[in-house]
């Protein structure tokens, strides 16, 4: 073994990456909110998949979206360098170097569109191509450095992989994928920016523009409550298609009387009563956040794991006699 | 004297990783062919799949040699 083999010739200094490090670039802990929405998506289609072909799907639309997420971290490397949140993120730590991720990002994203097309056909390669290219490209070159409605855009990168479990086990866009893709989507900016709320962010010093810090705070409440309220019908819309039903409705209602209620408290709320009380209410609202998506999607698995007993309707109407 | 560099063993374990994941891409490929070649619905749509000149799959060979 000679000195030559143990420096890293392309950066000369620099350390060499491993294999965690590359690992990290794919944003691992992005990944989990899209696998568990894309198999539920794949779990609630009205048609029956192939256990290994649903394995590799989901596989596929997980891998996709941590080749965006590499995309995004050889894109953003100036900025994640500047940002205490993402300093230690593997380019700007020096782990490993931007041209890494880039290769890594389009590699995988050959890979992830390829091997879909190959198990699940070409609408749903298709919208997993389109996916990576709006996180990578829409929203991460263009958008996100030019308006402060970059959370909404960047929403719906993240709204998409329900939308390809479902073409991934039927093959069609129909009305229940395009309404789980709305509901991700529409819940994404009130989640993010009662966030954006308590956490003193430094987006505004790297050069992000971020609503609380462009239009303000009162704004940003504003925008909470307004976002919120449109989630409502799109919330519980999807309770009345075919994938829904009464136990679905039942969660949604209270789900989402308490998450209206929080946002109309945040509406209410003034600077200085937030900031007497530790922005509680705002704290408050973003864990009803957290819990409010993964609830939703948990509710669709309930109701179609009752599916072989005829569905929760007609277990319903069974138990009452009608 | 043998002296094991810090760096070598992060190259065994990056090294040992793609070596996992190549084996566990050609098993991908390898399942997706046998799940897709088994849920094929005849033996027809099988020798579709097969390179060599099959006149029987073609309606009007069928016809002619009749």
């Amino acid at each position: 073994m000679t000195d030559a083999s143990m420096t890293n010739l392309s950066r000369p200094g620099a350390p060499e990456a491993s294999f965690g490090d590359y690992f990290a670039l794919l944003k691992p802990r992005v990944m989990s909110l899209v696998v568990f929405t894309a198999l539920v998506g794949l779990v609630v289609a009205p048609v029956p998949v192939h256990p290994f072909l649903g394995f590799v799907a989901i596989l596929c639309i997980a891998v996709g979206g941590g080749a965006s997420g590499a995309l995004n971290m050889w894109w953003d490397a100036d900025i994640d360098a500047i940002m205490r949140r993402t300093k230690s993120r593997p380019i700007p730590s020096g782990k490993t170097s931007p041209g890494d991720a880039l290769a890594l990002g389009l590699a995988l994203s050959g890979f992830s569109v390829a091997v879909l097309f190959l198990a699940a056909g070409p609408l749903a390669a298709g919208l997993l191509a389109f996916t990576i290219f709006f996180y990578a490209v829409i929203y991460t070159m263009w958008l996100k450095r030019s308006t402060p409605q970059n959370i909404v855009i960047g929403g719906a990168a993240g709204a998409f992989p329900p939308m390809i479990g479902w073409a991934a086990a039927t093959g069609d866009i129909a009305i229940e994928s395009v309404l789980m893709f709305a509901l991700t989507f529409m819940w994404t900016p009130p989640h993010f920016w009662a966030l954006a709320l308590f956490v003193k962010t430094d987006y505004g010093d790297a050069g992000v523009p971020m609503l609380t810090e462009t239009h303000g705070r009162r704004s940003t409440r504003r925008h909470i409550l307004a976002y919120t309220v449109l989630l409502v019908p799109v919330a519980l819309g999807l309770g009345f298609t075919s994938i829904g039903g009464p136990v679905y409705l039942a969660i949604a209602a209270v789900l989402n009387l308490q998450f209206l209620a929080g946002a109309w408290q945040l509406f209410r709320r003034s600077e200085e009563q937030a900031e007497a009380d530790g922005y509680a209410a705002e704290k408050k609202v973003f864990k009803i956040s957290l819990g409010y998506l993964f609830l939703h999607f948990g509710a669709l698995l309930i109701e179609a794991a009752l599916r072989p007993w005829g569905g929760s309707w007609q277990i319903l109407s069974g138990l009452f006699g009608a | 004297m043998r002296v094991e560099h810090e760096l070598h063993h992060r190259r065994r374990g990056r090294n040992l990783g793609v070596g996992l994941l190549l084996v566990a891409f050609v098993g991908l490929i390898f399942g997706l062919t046998v799940v897709k070649t088994l849920s094929l619905g005849s033996i027809v749509e099988l020798e579709r799949f097969d390179h060599v000149a099959r006149p029987q799959l073609v309606p009007q060979a069928k016809e002619a040699g009749q």
